[in-house]
């Protein structure tokens, strides 16, 4: 790597040139990493170190005394019924989003995949949540859903159904809010997908068409659904941590109601650390986020190995 | 691809292609009814948005719903948004920040992804373990203690507050080192004997060449931010220094179910920055976005 173009002159100077190079890179590298490293300390490493030390404490903000509890919060978390309710329903978010948002992005791009001329209008169409603010476009979601003034309670009263209280009865939060967390996702989605498809070479298809695969939902299930494999898997464990992380819409459409229906992890972290100020119990429980996110994570690390051996 | 003439069939030639024609067209029907269906689904809420904001107040709340307005109130309902929320100022903020946060970002993370990809130095492969790990942990990991620190410090509400948590990019350092990687060695070599610095070499090489990922980073780092809630959400109360979402939200919460017309216009313009952005450089803003895929 250093020494392949020495000429015969440099030969005597040779070692100390690449001691001196050496040096220099030893110097330069720790230069180059240090500020990186101190903001990684700083931002994250100690933080971490913080948050472990709180979750055993009931350190509240503004308490005169602090006690170390052990693993107390982590027991409470376990029997607090906010706690376990924010966690079924964040499972529950994630169980509708994930098939939705990943079952209408490969419908997407497979329909648009082969499409010459349209194919741009319905990119930037389908990828235009992407780029919106959630937060305002959730408001504007609140609105179209109304009881009353909605657009979409108005066409369901046109064609004489009742009004659907789609945000104010238990049962219908969570689908109603997973509906918008695939509104979101679809285009993202989609975009991976395509990017995976156009790597299948055309040649596969006309082969099959030759052997007798001759409708489109045939060449689907013997070239597409196994070669998109692990794009799919990708797509599957992407939309699976960003529909847990759900925050957004729970904090500015429904605030966790009616009646804790629509309660979800982040939001309740959200309570109980910069609301309730407990922090020690908020500690505990973002161990718990990040040790389900960190799963997810494993799982992603263990697929992304085998895109990159595919 | 192409269907080969027939030189036998002068019977059956003029039924297969108008049968397969016909099935051509159910097809693209199909096809297309789907797509559109669901356009219709992605669009709704844009597009009632945008008649809304511009709609007077008597037919919002009329019974029978239209969806275009017979009476324009564009002037009023966002002269009231403009007038009674800093909106600009919102937006303002959210440049401010996203322009912090993408300046440090890449201060920090080019030379330290340029020796991590070329340089030996002790510790490197503990702080890449490290980078890694760091990609796996939501900003909500961290919060906790930051916000308690800069409580202690007597920094909430300032630009600082919004900004600190994400000067460090361990993606940039990653997604950057990946790209540095590649980078010919014999290059670097060359302009080393020439006499160059190191610090010359990362800023005027080899940064040059690495355009492209600075620039699909700087669109997913900028659509991040100006986004983000939860920070923002955390560490500013005072109106004053909302990002946009934030102040989406101290609007929406003033204003709940009393003025329609106005809460639509303030969502056009704290929207409009990004999908207009979105429009003009489509190809990079869906490349820098979906690079997240990598993460």
């Amino acid at each position: 790597m250093t020494s392949a173009v020495a000429s015969p002159i440099d030969v005597p100077l040779a070692p100390v040139r690449r001691n001196r190079q050496r040096m220099i890179e030893r110097l330069a590298g720790c230069g180059f990493a240090f500020p990186a490293f101190l903001l990684l300390l700083l931002t994250n490493l100690v933080p971490l170190a913080v948050l472990l030390y709180l979750s055993f404490t009931d350190y509240e903000l503004g308490a005169l005394k602090t006690n170390f509890l052990g693993l107390a919060n982590f027991q409470k978390a376990f029997v607090d019924p906010v706690f376990r309710r924010s966690l079924y329903n964040t499972f529950v978010y994630v169980a509708i989003v994930l098939p939705g948002a990943v079952g209408l992005g490969l419908l997407i791009a497979v329909l648009l995949h082969r499409r010459k001329r349209t194919r741009s209008f319905y990119e930037i169409v389908y990828f235009l949540p992407v780029t919106s603010t959630l937060i305002a476009m959730a408001t504007v979601w609140q609105y179209i859903l109304h009881p009353r003034l909605g657009p979409v309670n108005g066409v369901l009263r046109a064609l004489g159904f009742d009004a659907i209280p789609f945000l104010s009865e238990p049962a219908y939060v969570l689908p109603t809010l997973a509906a918008i967390g695939i509104w979101q996702l679809v285009g993202f989605n989609m975009v991976l997908f395509l990017a995976g498809l156009s790597a299948i070479p055309r040649e596969l298809y006309e082969a099959a068409e030759i052997d007798g695969c001759r409708s489109g939902i045939d060449r689907f299930l013997t070239i597409t659904w196994p070669l998109l494999g692990p794009t799919t898997m990708f797509v599957i464990v992407t939309t699976s941590i960003t529909a847990f992380k759900v925050f957004d819409t729970v904090a500015v459409m429904t605030r966790g109601g009616p009646m804790g229906s629509s309660e979800v992890l982040l939001y309740d972290i959200y309570l109980e650390g910069y609301q309730y100020f407990h922090m020690g119990y908020a500690a505990a429980l973002t161990l718990v986020f990040l040790a389900f996110v960190l799963l997810f994570s494993i799982l992603q690390t263990f697929v992304l190995e085998r895109r990159v051996h595919y | 691809m192409s269907t080969l003439p027939r030189p036998d069939g002068s019977a059956t030639a003029p039924l297969t292609p108008l049968s397969a024609t016909a099935r051509r067209i159910v097809t693209l029907f199909v096809v297309h009814a789907i797509l559109i269906t669901g356009a219709v689904f992605i669009l709704l809420p844009f597009v009632w948005m945008l008649v809304t904001s511009i709609k007077s107040p008597a037919e919002i709340f009329a019974v029978d719903f239209s969806l275009w307005p017979k009476h324009f109130s564009a002037v009023q309902n966002y002269g009231f948004a403009l007038g009674k929320f800093p909106l600009l100022r919102f937006a303002l903020n959210g440049a401010v920040v996203c322009a912090g946060i993408l300046v440090v970002q890449v201060l920090v993370a080019v030379p330290c992804a340029y020796a991590l990809a070329k340089l030996r130095f002790p510790g490197r492969g503990t702080l890449l373990a490290l980078v890694l790990l760091g990609l796996c942990i939501p900003i909500q990991v961290p919060a906790l203690p930051l916000y308690m620190g800069l409580a202690r410090l007597g920094l909430l509400n300032t630009y600082f507050a919004i900004m600190m948590p994400f000067f460090l990019s361990v993606f940039a350092i990653f997604l950057f080192r990946q790209f540095f990687k590649s980078y010919p060695d014999e290059i670097i070599q060359a302009a080393r004997l020439d006499g160059m610095s190191e610090f010359e070499i990362v800023w005027r090489i080899v940064v040059p060449s690495a355009w492209p990922a600075i620039a699909a980073f700087s669109v997913f780092s900028l659509v991040a931010h100006w986004n983000d809630l939860y920070w923002p959400l955390i560490v500013i109360s005072d109106t004053k220094l909302a990002t946009p979402p934030l102040g989406m939200m101290f609007f929406a919460d003033a204003e709940t179910g009393s003025n329609y017309g106005a809460l639509t216009a303030a969502a056009t313009v704290l929207t409009a920055p990004l999908v207009i952005a979105f429009l003009i450089a489509r190809r990079r803003f869906i490349e820098g976005i979906t690079m997240t895929g990598i993460k």
